[in-house]
């Protein structure tokens, strides 16, 4: 029988195409070649930011989350894996990317396997990947795979991104195959900090023999 | 079921004038709301409590004491008194003075505040408001039901032989509403107290809340207060009506648009959509509003969020005989019809006096002639030893 993983490209790319999504789909494609050889199937699912530009707007000021940036929070939560892809802006992630991560549940995606991307105009920019993008992801709490993608314009007549992309993929399907991520959460979800409702509303145990819980029936903290 | 109108105390400049009224302008246009709400009918004001601008209202219970004095029949009430930066000491006072001012007039409703700069201006510390919240309630509710309390916590100095005067209105303590939007704690204890809980309901899907008053409906039951069904459940809504819907929807979209909160924000018709907001006819309001008790349950308080976000005097006052005659009869009326008769009735002060006395007179606490102290002897009222 084979196993069914779901990976999510989530891409920060403006343009349609955009050498972002371009990027993250190559990256997903190997994802499912490499994993198919190993008789994994996968689910590929993609989030384009893009069209959630207002709805992340409005979520980070007004904490309103719109239909559609719900359903991205849900295929995010249902994730096996995840692929995220970001075009870099004044040598940082762009800030849709950004804000979109920081409007999720701090406990959305804990332990999930990440490949992280970026795509830029220059090779000067080729450290905000792992400079910057994976300290967010890990405040997160995922799993970032070892290596980095990044293409600037040069390196997409490079065959050396294809290496890397093959390496990044296959990272990413071990983390998957092993089962890292279903592990973590049944074994030691309640280990991490979480709020009521959190992970996406779906986190909604109660332990009634807390300090603060015995404080509210009347007791001493 | 009891209808009322919540105001936040925001001053707020109106965007389609561009006048900010001043002061004393808002605080006088408070009283008249109140007044105004009377007078259509409803049952019950509240108002919030801020220590920042654009916010007028920091002493509620100055304000609530002389709306009560020229109402009649109006429950005066708060949305919210902060339970965190205050004295639970001075609330248990202030309160009982309000409850005896106001014939028993009154409620309140416990709330922690978000403002992290206004808590240090109190001598508090943000990162403690649970604690702090559940402690300082653990105290009040002791100060309203026991004449003479030795208290120590981690939030406020050790008391003594204390005595909170006055003692409540017929020895009847208020009633207090817990109000939370996604704490299981603030749940817990409305229900281990058998108080009421109220959810606000303005600004996020009602999921949010649902959640929150489950818990706390099968908590109030576990505790022993009554069953599910018969929790004290309050519930915040915020319309804006007009004769026709149209209207509702183009005089009250600039005044969305710029929203303290969620202005800026989310367009209009997607906040309706996913929130308790109702823009546009009377019946548009009434049947979004019949909608909550499905989602919720049977509830004993609905509440209208109607003055805030710089919409003028004038305006708010034709929306709330618009409310008043048109939109709550027949709510009463609909909702008696569907209503579980196992549902509890709203809470009022006769109604607590009865529930304590039956038949039977109430207590009238007397003092004993001064001795200086009550730390020595039994109790400082003539009825207890």
């Amino acid at each position: 029988m084979t196993e069914q993983f779901t990976l999510v490209v989530v891409s920060a790319g403006t343009s349609d195409p955009s050498s972002t999504r371009l990027l993250a789909d190559r990256a997903a494609q190997r994802v499912a070649t490499l994993a198919a050889e190993k008789q994994y199937e996968v689910d590929v699912q993609v989030v384009e930011l893009r069209e959630l530009a207002g709805e992340i707007a409005n979520a980070l000021v007004s904490n309103h989350i719109g239909a559609k940036l719900q359903k991205a929070i849900k295929a995010l939560q249902h994730a096996d894996g995840i692929v995220a892809s970001t075009p870099v802006y004044k040598a940082g992630a762009s800030g849709l990317f950004t804000s979109f991560f920081q409007i999720l549940d701090n406990d959305l995606l804990i332990a999930k396997p990440v490949v992280l991307a970026a795509t830029a105009g220059t090779a000067r920019h080729a450290l905000v990947v792992d400079d910057q993008m994976r300290g967010l992801f890990a405040y997160l709490r995922t799993v970032v795979v070892p290596t980095s993608l990044f293409a600037s314009t040069e390196d997409w007549q490079d065959n050396a991104l294809n290496k890397r992309i093959d390496r990044a993929a296959l990272e990413l399907v071990a983390l998957m195959a092993a089962g890292f991520e279903k592990q973590v959460r049944s074994e030691s979800w309640g280990r991490y900090q979480h709020e009521f409702g959190s992970a996406g509303g779906t986190e909604l145990s109660i332990d009634l023999d807390s300090d603060l819980m015995r404080l509210a029936a009347g007791g001493h903290a | 079921m009891q209808f009322g109108v919540f105001s936040v105390s925001d001053i707020t400049r109106d965007p389609v004038s561009g006048e900010t009224p001043s002061e004393a302008e808002r605080i006088d246009a408070i009283v008249q709301i109140a007044e105004k709400a009377e007078e259509v009918g409803l049952d019950v004001f509240a108002i919030g409590e801020h220590h920042n601008p654009p916010f007028f209202s920091s002493a509620p219970t100055t304000l609530l004491a002389h709306i009560a004095a020229k109402t009649k029949k109006l429950i005066v009430s708060t949305a919210t008194t902060l339970i965190t930066t205050n004295d639970p000491v001075r609330i248990a006072e202030e309160y009982a003075m309000l409850q005896h001012l106001a014939k028993g007039r009154m409620d309140l409703m416990l709330g922690r505040g978000n403002t992290a700069p206004v808590y240090p201006w109190f001598g508090a510390d943000i990162r403690q408001s649970l604690p702090m919240a559940l402690e300082n309630y653990n105290l009040l509710h002791r100060l309203w039901r026991e004449d003479v309390v030795d208290w120590e916590g981690k939030f406020r100095t050790p008391l003594q032989g204390f005595t909170s005067t006055p003692r409540p209105l017929d020895d009847v303590p208020p009633f207090v509403w817990h109000g939370s939007i996604r704490t299981p704690e603030i749940a817990e204890q409305a229900a281990y107290y058998g108080d009421g809980f109220f959810a606000n309901n303005i600004f996020w899907p009602k999921e949010h809340y649902m959640r929150l008053i489950k818990f706390y409906r099968q908590r109030y039951a576990h505790y022993g207060h009554g069953t599910e069904k018969q929790a004290i459940v309050g519930l915040g809504g915020q319309a804006y009506i007009a004769k026709r819907s149209q209207d509702a929807i183009n005089e009250f979209r600039p005044y969305f648009n710029e929203a303290p909160v969620y202005g800026h924000g989310p367009k209009m018709e997607d906040f309706m959509e996913m929130t308790p907001l109702s823009v546009g006819s009377p019946q548009e309001v009434i049947d979004k509003t019949l909608t909550f008790r499905e989602h919720f349950g049977d509830y004993q308080r609905q509440m209208f969020l109607m003055d805030h976000a710089g919409l003028p005097l004038k305006t708010v006052l034709n929306q709330l005989d618009l409310l008043g005659e048109e939109v709550v009869p027949v709510l009463r009326k609909e909702i008696e019809s569907r209503q579980d008769p196992e549902t509890a009735k709203p809470p009022t002060h006769a109604l607590r006096v009865k529930e304590k006395y039956g038949d039977q007179p109430a207590r009238q606490p007397r003092p004993n002639a001064n001795r200086g102290d009550n730390v020595t002897g039994g109790s400082p009222y003539q009825d207890s030893e």
